[in-house]
C-alpha cells in the first residue's frame, strides 16, 4: 500500500540555522498522524515543504506518491492546508471567503456542501459576518471549511487549535474524526501535549530532529520510570528540594503538582513522601501516576539532548 | 476562466471595502489635479508695479497706461525716487518697480535711446523672474509700436512668444506631469501593496498551494488596478478639459494608447516592489521614496531635465514617467501624430516588456 505520506532523510537550512535534520516519516492512508512538538521544533517548515511552498535541501518527500519538488502542480490540486496563523480574508465575509476559495481550487460550494456541511452548518448562521470579526474557534472552523471545500484527499492542519479555548478545541478533533471517516488523511502539528493522545500515530519533534514515533499508547509504555504525582508547601522550594535529591532522576512541575521520576524498584511511594516531610514541607502527598504524553517528551528530550 | 472573475472580483472588494484605498485610489488624483491646477501655479495675477520716474512725461505715461491694461499687471504707485523702492519692496506694497531715466521722453525722441531699469524683489526669485518677464513683454510691445509708427530708429529687443500656450500657462505643464504620477502611483504602489499585503497575511501562502497558476494570481492582481486607472485617466482629461482648460489637441486614441502602455510599466515596477518586499511598510517607503519622488523629480513635473547636470539627466532617462509625460505633452498639447513620438514609444514598450517579464520571472511559485 502506497504512503500518503513518505519523508526520507529531509533536511533544511536557514543560513546557518537548522530547521530540519535529516526527517524521516510515513503516514498510512486515512490516519490521523500528529506532528507534537515546542515551537521552533521544525513543524511548520516541514508542512510547508509537504504543501510545496519550500524546497528540501535534501531528502525526499512524496505526498500520495508525487514528488514534492517536481510534481508539485499535481500535489497542490489533491491536498488541503491550513496555516499556522488564521489565512482567510479578514475584510471578506465568511461566504464570500468559502466561495472564493471554492473557485481557486475549480469547483464551487454548491457542488461540495456535503464535504463540508456540518462544519459549515456551525458557522453559516454567520455567513456575512467578516472574517476579521469572527471568534478564534469560529474563525478556525471557516479555515478548516475552506481547507476542505475543494475534497482533498490530504489535509495538512499546522497548529490549528492554537489561540482557540478548550470547548472549541474539542469540537474541533471530533470535527476530524468524522473528515477521517470520509477517507482523508490528516497530518496535523500541535504544541499541545495533551492533544498527541488524540492522534492515532504521532512523531515527538524538537530542534528539528524527530525523537520518537509510534502511537501514543507505545510511547507512554516505553516510559522507562516511575513517575510519582508530588505536591506540597511552599511549592517552589520543594521542586528545588526534589531536584537536588539523590534518588530523583527527572522532576517537572505540573500545575499544581510536580511529576517526579525514579528509578523502578530502588525508591518507593513510602520512602519518598518521608524524604519529603522530614525536609519540613506541609500538607504533603505523593500518588503513583501513570505517565503522560509530555512526561515522554521531557524525558526523550533529556536523553537527546544528553547524546548530543 | 472562473478562478480569473472571481479572484477579480475579490480585488475590487478589498478596493471598495477599505476607505484608505479608495481615498488614494480614487479621491487623490481629483483632488491633485485640482491642486495642481489651480493652487500650485506659476502664473502670478495682479502684480504690482511702480512707476518711477516723471510722471508728467509722456513716453513714462504713454508706457505706464500699457502696464495698466496688461491683465496681469497693475500700477500702484508713481513717484520720483528710485531710493523709496527697497522701502516700498520690504513693506509688500510692490513687486515690481520700473524706473525711467531723467528727460526719457526727449532722450527717446532726440537720441533714439533711453534706458529703463527693472527693479525685481529678489527675495522670491521665481515669481519675480516672471513678473520681469511681464513688464519686459509689455515695453517691447512698446518699442514695437514705436518702430512702426516710423520714428526715430530704435534698437530691437529680442521678442519671445510661447507656441501652443501664449499665455505660459502651468496647468499645460502640470497635467501630464501629474498624469505620469497618479498613474504610476496607483498601478505600482496600490499593486504592489495588495501583493505584499496578501504575503503578510498569509493568505499568500494559499494562493500558491492552489491549482491557480502564479502568472494568473499576476494577471488577476494586475486587472482591477489597470481598470482603476482608465477610470483615473478618463477623470483626470475630462477635469483638465473642462476645469483647467487644458487643450486636448491630438488623437484621442492615440493618447489612450500611450497610456495604457504607461500602466503597464507601472504595473510591471509594482509587482518587481512585490517581488522584492517582504512587508506591506517596505512597500510603501519603496514605492514612495523610490518611485514617487524619483518621478517627480526627473519626468520634468517641477524641474525641466534639461536644467539637470548631465549625470542626473541620465538617471532621468530610465524613468518611466519622463517619457510618458514627453509623449503625453507632445500629443494632447502640440497634437502630433504618431510619428513624432514613435522614439519614446519605443523606449517606453521595451522598459514594459522589460519589467513585466523580470517581475513575472523573480515571483515566486514557493515561499
Amino acid at each position: 500500500m502506497i504512503e500518503a505520506i513518505k519523508v526520507e532523510n529531509v533536511s533544511k537550512h536557514y543560513g546557518a540555522c537548522v530547521a530540519l535534520d535529516h526527517i524521516s516519516l510515513g503516514v498510512q492512508p486515512g490516519e490521523i498522524y500528529g506532528l507534537i512538538g515546542p515551537d521552533g521544533a521544525g513543524k511548520t517548515t516541514l508542512f510547508r515543504i509537504l504543501v510545496t511552498l519550500l524546497l528540501p535541501d535534501n531528502g525526499k518527500a512524496l505526498v500520495e506518491g508525487l514528488d514534492v519538488a517536481r510534481d508539485y502542480m499535481a500535489i497542490r490540486r489533491n491536498i488541503g492546508y491550513m496555516p499556522g496563523r488564521f489565512s482567510l480574508y479578514q475584510d471578506l465575509t465568511v461566504a464570500e471567503n468559502l466561495d472564493f476559495f471554492a473557485t481557486m481550487f475549480g469547483t464551487s460550494v454548491a457542488e461540495n456542501y456535503q464535504n463540508i456541511k456540518e462544519i459549515y452548518a456551525q458557522i453559516e448562521p454567520f455567513r456575512d459576518r467578516r472574517a476579521g470579526q469572527l471568534s478564534g474557534g469560529m474563525k478556525q472552523k471557516l479555515a478548516l471549511c475552506c481547507a476542505l471545500v475543494h475534497r482533498p484527499s490530504v489535509l495538512f492542519l499546522d497548529e490549528p487549535t492554537t489561540g482557540v479555548d478548550a470547548v472549541s478545541r474539542k469540537d474541533f478533533w471530533n470535527m476530524l474524526y468524522r473528515i477521517r471517516k470520509a477517507g482523508v488523511t490528516i497530518l496535523v502539528s500541535t504544541p499541545y501535549m495533551d492533544e498527541a493522545s488524540l492522534c492515532d500515530r504521532i512523531s515527538l519533534i524538537q530542534k528539528g530532529r524527530i525523537i520518537k514515533t509510534g502511537t501514543p499508547e507505545e510511547i507512554v509504555a516505553q516510559y522507562p520510570h516511575r513517575l510519582f504525582g508530588v505536591s506540597g508547601n511552599p511549592a517552589y522550594p520543594l521542586l528545588k528540594f526534589l531536584r537536588r535529591s539523590p534518588n530523583v532522576l527527572r522532576c517537572f512541575s505540573f500545575g499544581s503538582e510536580h511529576h517526579v521520576a525514579v528509578s523502578p524498584g530502588q525508591t518507593g511511594r513510602e520512602d519518598l513522601l518521608k524524604q519529603i516531610q522530614d525536609a519540613g514541607f506541609r500538607n504533603v502527598t505523593v500518588r503513583e501516576i501513570n505517565p503522560n504524553i509530555e512526561d515522554c517528551f521531557m524525558e526523550l528530550a533529556k536523553e537527546e539532548g544528553q547524546k548530543s | 476562466m472562473k478562478e480569473f472573475f472571481s479572484f477579480i472580483k475579490k480585488e475590487f472588494q478589498h478596493i471598495f471595502r477599505d476607505k484608505r484605498t479608495i481615498l488614494i485610489v480614487l479621491v487623490m488624483p481629483i483632488v491633485q489635479i485640482i491642486l495642481f491646477g489651480f493652487a500650485v501655479s506659476t502664473e502670478v495675477h495682479n502684480a504690482r508695479v511702480d512707476i518711477v520716474g516723471d510722471s508728467q512725461d509722456p513716453a513714462v505715461r504713454q508706457i505706464a497706461e500699457r502696464i495698466e491694461q496688461n491683465p496681469y499687471l497693475h500700477v500702484t504707485a508713481v513717484y520720483e525716487s528710485a531710493s523709496a523702492v527697497s522701502e516700498r519692496f520690504r513693506k509688500g506694497k510692490a513687486d515690481v518697480a520700473v524706473c525711467f531715466e531723467r528727460n526719457f521722453d526727449e532722450r527717446l525722441r532726440h537720441y533714439g535711446k533711453a534706458s529703463v531699469r527693472l527693479l525685481g524683489d529678489g527675495s522670491d526669485p521665481n515669481t519675480a523672474q516672471v513678473i520681469v518677464n511681464y513688464v519686459n513683454g509689455v515695453l517691447s510691445e512698446v518699442q514695437a509700436d514705436l518702430n512702426n509708427s516710423g520714428g526715430t530708429r530704435q534698437a530691437t529687443f529680442p521678442h519671445v512668444q510661447y507656441m501652443y500656450n501664449p499665455a505660459m500657462l502651468s496647468s499645460y505643464n502640470f497635467v501630464p506631469g501629474v498624469m505620469g504620477l497618479i498613474l504610476m502611483l496607483v498601478c505600482s504602489m496600490m499593486t504592489a501593496i495588495s501583493i505584499v499585503r496578501e504575503k503578510e497575511s498569509g493568505t499568500m501562502e494559499l494562493l500558491l498551494v492552489s491549482p491557480m497558476r502564479p502568472v494568473g494570481v499576476i494577471i488577476s492582481k494586475a486587472i482591477p488596478y489597470l481598470v482603476l486607472s482608465l477610470v483615473n485617466l478618463a477623470t483626470i482629461l475630462l477635469l483638465s478639459r473642462f476645469v483647467l482648460g487644458v487643450p486636448l489637441r491630438g488623437n484621442l486614441l492615440l493618447l489612450l494608447g500611450i497610456s495604457v502602455l504607461f500602466i503597464l510599466a507601472s504595473l510591471g515596477v509594482g509587482l518587481l516592489i512585490s517581488v522584492i518586499s517582504a512587508t506591506q511598510k517596505t512597500a510603501l517607503l519603496i514605492s514612495g521614496m523610490g518611485l514617487t519622488m524619483p518621478t517627480m523629480i526627473f519626468s520634468g513635473i517641477i524641474f525641466p531635465c534639461e536644467s539637470m547636470p548631465v549625470i542626473l539627466q541620465y538617471v532621468s532617462d530610465i524613468i518611466p514617467a519622463k517619457w510618458y509625460v514627453i509623449m503625453v505633452k507632445k500629443v494632447m498639447i502640440e497634437g502630433v501624430g504618431v510619428t513624432y513620438i514613435y522614439g519614446e514609444f519605443l523606449i517606453l514598450l521595451a522598459m514594459t516588456i522589460f519589467l513585466l517579464a523580470i517581475s513575472v520571472r523573480l515571483f515566486k511559485r514557493r515561499l
